[in-house]
């Protein structure tokens, strides 16, 4: 497909996957090239080796992002993803690996010292543990918050709030209580795929049933 | 700020104490929102620890609820300090995603505005990191110079500062012929004039050199570890800058230099910007001499909306306008990670999408946050009052560190 879109140009990619993928050797699981990301999804007990590899043999010299990502229908319902940079050969690969909720996913910090605050960020978000990393605190998220709140299965509105109580003196925290419903507004077009029932679509059933 | 006194171990009869002091939360010199827990050895910083999150709202959260237009807004309230460069990487995720060719006029108005957020963004950078070491008049100057930038912003989009003016397939709406006149005027009059005023009081000023020469040295290797990006690379002696190595839109026409420190310190970190002003305004102005005549959004009506007087005329386009509006444009499916290079270095956006009309995640990285986490790394050995400049050369915003 031609490339339209003016976003970001790196170097070429061709070729750069099978390389990349080779020199990984078994520790690859899958790997696809797509929207022109080269997107390297790798055992999850191999991400240090793996990383390692692409740091010191093929030049990605920069860890820029770890990102999360929640899938909860997937056995493994999460997605770690590090965004990598070489700033010699001017490209960009992601490397993922997923887990779940008990499984630790071991520390890159070894790698890289700032994959200290954004695999504590994860955790935060997540709930996924580093094994290895050592200071994983919660980093967004208030003081002695509970919940990763990025999870798919958190709600918007969270469960606490809180205000400062004049009585109290002080901040205090308490159930979230919305004055008007939250307007979760569906707008995916019925004839694509939206799983909610109509308004009125309800009765229909019921009289089907009746 | 509190202070707590902590006993430490002793040695033999004499007693070590060491201070631990909370800088911030509300500290005018943390920038915003930030709490320093700062161990310290009589006046030397032994231990940093960053505590940050204050002002976490939970964006990427907020815009997986939002169709991709909707969420568009948000990204001016990360850093409000270069709105329009945050937005910036949000689009191009987009356009890359769904492989959007955008008009020429719209790339050149994308590019002139995102380095006129550049100057934007370094005028109160800069102010605020000459005021955190002490000098009170350059920041009430070039104050003045942001406050024309945010006037022009007006101009073009109706906001001074949350503009949300970027849209994916180009911009919202067309400039004022007039609005690009006195963006020149403006440059190749007023500007540099009353820049270089300002500058003229701090760059060989003997206390601001003292303040901040050989203050956190940073090595290339550590600058590459750390993950630094833009000025912070760029004054660690690497030439780095997305807008040359990786163009994006009309970058790869204009002809700019990249500055780069040779100390690595906060005075160059502060030289580098200052150059950078430059390099922006000369792109600012092949922009001005450059930009063609032309529709300024994609004509694709699944993405844009429709002109107004289509509207009246034609039922496709209406339908369009009520569908754009309403449900959205989809976004075909897959994940795609963008940076480009906003004002404080690499602003990234991480999009996944389901094929809908909301962002399935959308992770952000903050250009601050490898940059604070490096705090510690950097304040070690250094004096209390040394961790302001370093805060003040870092160029932090929390609303973007925080997202």
């Amino acid at each position: 497909m031609a490339v339209l879109h003016s976003a970001p140009k790196i170097s070429s990619n061709e070729g750069v996957r099978d390389t990349l993928v080779k020199a990984l050797g078994d520790m690859v699981l899958t790997s696809k090239e797509e929207h022109g990301e080269i997107v390297i999804t790798v055992k999850r007990d191999a991400i240090e080796n793996a990383l390692k590899l692409l740091r010191d043999d093929h030049e990605y010299q920069q860890m820029m992002e770890i990102a999360g990502v929640d899938y909860p229908e997937r056995d493994e319902r999460f997605e770690v993803v590090y965004m990598l940079l070489s700033v010699t050969k001017n490209h960009r690969v992601m490397v993922k690996l997923s887990t779940d909720e008990a499984t630790p996913v071991p520390t890159i910090t070894t790698l890289w010292p700032n994959a200290g605050w954004l695999e504590r960020e994860v955790f935060d978000l997540y709930g996924v543990t580093f094994v290895g990393n050592p200071d994983l605190r919660r980093i967004l998220t208030d003081y002695g918050f509970e919940g990763h709140p990025f999870r798919k299965d958190f709600p918007l509105t969270g469960y606490t709030e809180l205000r400062y109580s004049e009585e109290e003196k002080r901040v205090v925290y308490e159930p979230v209580e919305l004055a008007q419903d939250l307007r979760q507004f569906d707008f995916l077009s019925p004839w694509e795929g939206s799983d909610y029932v109509l308004p009125g679509d309800e009765k229909a059933e019921e009289e089907g049933k009746s | 700020m509190s202070v707590q006194l902590e006993q430490s171990p002793t040695t033999g009869d004499e007693v070590i104490t060491n201070y631990t002091i909370n800088f911030g939360p509300q500290h005018p010199a943390a920038h915003g929102v930030l709490r320093m827990v700062m161990e310290l050895d009589g006046e030397v910083v032994e231990r940093i620890d960053p505590h940050v999150g204050l002002l976490h709202r939970g964006t990427e959260k907020l815009i997986e609820h939002k169709t991709y237009l909707q969420a568009l807004p948000y990204f001016d309230r990360l850093d409000y300090c270069s709105p329009l460069a945050q937005e910036y990487s949000y689009v191009l995720a987009i356009e890359k995603l769904i492989n959007l060719e955008v008009p020429e006029r719209a790339q050149y108005l994308r590019v002139l505005f995102a380095e006129l957020t550049r100057i934007c963004n370094h005028m109160l950078n800069m102010g605020a990191h000459i005021l955190d070491v002490g000098a009170f008049t350059p920041n009430l100057w070039i104050m003045d110079l942001r406050e024309d930038c945010l006037n022009f912003f007006e101009r073009a989009s109706g906001a001074r500062m949350h503009m949300a003016w970027y849209r994916p397939g180009g911009v919202h709406q067309d400039v004022p012929e007039k609005l690009l006149v006195d963006i020149g005027e403006w440059l190749n009059g007023r500007f540099f004039p009353l820049f270089e005023d300002a500058m003229s009081l701090v760059m060989d000023n003997r206390i601001f050199k003292q303040r901040n020469v050989d203050i956190a040295v940073v090595s290339r290797e550590d600058a590459l570890a750390w993950g630094f990006s833009g000025p912070m690379i760029r004054a660690a002696g690497i030439p780095w800058d997305l807008r040359k190595s990786q163009p994006y839109d009309v970058y790869d026409r204009m002809e700019f230099d990249i500055p780069v420190g040779t100390n690595s310190d906060c005075y160059d970190r502060f030289m580098v910007r200052v150059k950078e002003i430059y390099e922006s305004a000369k792109i600012i102005k092949q922009c001005l001499a450059e930009m063609p005549e032309g529709p300024i959004a994609s004509d694709d009506g699944k993405v844009s909306p429709p002109k107004r007087g289509e509207m009246k005329q034609s039922m496709e386009a209406l339908i369009h306008h009520f569908k754009l509006y309403t449900e959205g444009f989809h976004v075909p499916e897959g994940e795609v990670y963008v940076a480009t290079e906003s004002p404080k270095g690499e602003f990234g956006v991480y999009l996944v999408s389901d094929g809908t009309n909301k962002p399935y995640r959308c992770k952000i990285r903050p250009t601050a946050f490898s940059h604070l986490q490096a705090m510690d790394m950097m304040s070690k050995g250094h004096m209390l009052p040394d961790a302001t400049a370093i805060l003040g050369a870092i160029d932090v915003v929390f609303g973007e560190c925080d997202r």
